[in-house]
């Protein structure tokens, strides 16, 4: 195998130009398992961890971009505010695994159960893609994971980062697991509240071929908001029903399935409690005012 | 590819194959055996060292990307005057039973008490989680942890 090592996002763009067949990586937390165990060994890597071009993440225009090789224990540092981004960074692995997991490896391994990715489904993320010459591109998120492990990227390109527009809102990050730590998602959940949109947003990890949004559930819960003049008056009560109505409705969106990790059933059933408490907690968030009311930059 | 790295404080080279990782280099080829190889798929915790100063599994670091880099192992935590004291405390308390996950613990404790001087119960079992003790003695462990941050506070002092 060889190793290719730019010092600069240019030369990496020329190097994967050059070399389509190179596999980017930055931490290893993926790629590294695979070679050691010797389930793979690619004919050329590329070491994509030191662009300092990916490293980087901005608040500009009411947009957040994430660089593709923000680590999560960077994220949990350097952006707490960002509620549900944190919370998913801080169920990754372990402190060694965080110090080198990044976004861009969740979202160029698209693992069903990558932690990020219901986050950034959650926020309407868009991917953006860089190529030699200068050219980028944006995809929203489902037009770029479109299977298990399978992404829209073609064999030229980089993950340059996600970007969305940041909503004014609370919200959460959830996740079924046997233990707290080192452990793959048998289910997981975001919700996001959007104020200025009067949206209610669900993404859900684990339970299909992708990660998968549940458009009846969202909009179900805001109309049961708007109906009980809640988004106005967070302390306007919602009908009797409204959380188990929307649980039940999330669970009906996920499209589980039996394997090593736990049962399609016991997923299912999962969704339905992580939405329940997702909704709960935000309705709660609202109450407790502009600190419950999402990130800033 | 030959790649050149600090290890402890001392720049070394090493010729390391295609897909060697770091733990690989550090143990077979420059003779620093103290890192152990546990799982070698980032679960166990027991080959952590420092890179550039951060706590990584040095079984998920390619060889190559510690070129022109900081690699610091458990064996520059003891100096001239004895054991660090993480490692002190380690042994006071009795949580070394079988020892293969000690380097890491030492390694990943350390790092805590370097950040935190005064961890509580919840901190450390979160700093801990990517270290795994197989012969369970993990409430020993955390009284060495508990051990060695007072013992850290006290010289701080």
């Amino acid at each position: 195998m060889d190793i290719l090592l730019p010092r600069t996002l240019d030369e990496a763009l020329g190097l994967k130009s050059d070399h389509p067949e190179a596999v980017p990586f930055a931490g290893g937390t993926d790629l590294m398992v695979e070679l050691n165990l010797g389930r793979r060994l690619p004919p050329m890597a590329l070491d994509i961890h030191r662009l300092p071009e990916l490293r980087q993440w901005h608040c500009r225009d009411g947009e957040l971009f994430l660089g593709a090789g923000m680590t999560y224990s960077r994220i949990i540092r350097e952006l707490p505010g960002f509620t549900a981004l944190a919370q998913a960074s801080r169920s990754v692995g372990s402190p060694q695994i965080r110090n080198r997991g990044t976004i861009g490896g969740n979202l160029g391994t698209a693992s069903p159960a990558g932690d990020a990715l219901p986050v950034l489904a959650a926020c309407d993320a868009e991917v953006v893609l860089a190529r030699d010459g200068g050219g980028t591109r944006a995809l929203p998120w489902h037009r770029f994971l479109i299977g298990p492990k399978k992404t829209a990227i073609e064999p030229d390109e980089l993950i340059l980062g996600a970007r969305w527009r940041i909503a004014r809102g609370p919200g959460s990050f959830s996740k079924v697991g046997r233990r707290n730590a080192m452990v793959i998602a048998i289910a997981s959940l975001c919700l996001v509240l959007d104020e200025d949109r009067h949206a209610v947003r669900v993404a859900l990890g684990s339970v299909g071929p992708t990660v998968l949004r549940a458009p009846e559930a969202e909009s179900f819960a805001a109309g049961a908001l708007a109906e009980a003049g809640a988004w106005d008056d967070p302390a306007a009560p919602l009908s009797p029903g409204v959380l188990e109505a929307f649980g039940e409705r999330v669970a009906a969106s996920a499209k589980p399935i039996d394997d090593i990790r736990g049962t399609a059933a016991y997923r299912r059933h999962a969704c339905e409690v992580l939405a329940r408490r997702a909704l709960r907690w935000a309705l709660e968030d609202r109450l407790s005012g502009p600190a419950g009311r999402g990130a800033r930059c | 590819m030959l790649i050149r790295l600090k290890v402890n404080g001392e720049w070394l080279t090493a010729d390391a194959g295609p897909g060697a990782s770091l733990l690989y280099v550090l143990r077979e080829q420059l003779g620093m055996p103290g890192t152990k190889n546990g799982c070698e798929q980032g679960e166990c915790g027991s080959c952590s060292v420092w890179l550039d100063g951060e706590l990584v599994c040095s079984c998920l670091v390619l060889a190559a990307q510690a070129h022109e880099r900081e690699v610091r192992t458990v064996e520059a935590l003891a100096g001239p005057d004895g054991l660090h004291p993480v490692q002190e405390a380690f042994l006071e308390a009795g949580a070394v039973q079988c020892g293969f996950c000690t380097p890491g613990l030492v390694v990943a404790t350390a790092d805590l008490l370097g950040r935190n001087p005064s961890p509580d119960e919840a901190e450390v079992r979160e700093a801990l989680s990517g270290n795994l003790c197989r012969c369970t003695g993990y409430v020993k462990i955390l009284d060495a942890v508990r051990l060695a941050a007072e013992r850290l506070r006290g010289r701080t002092a």
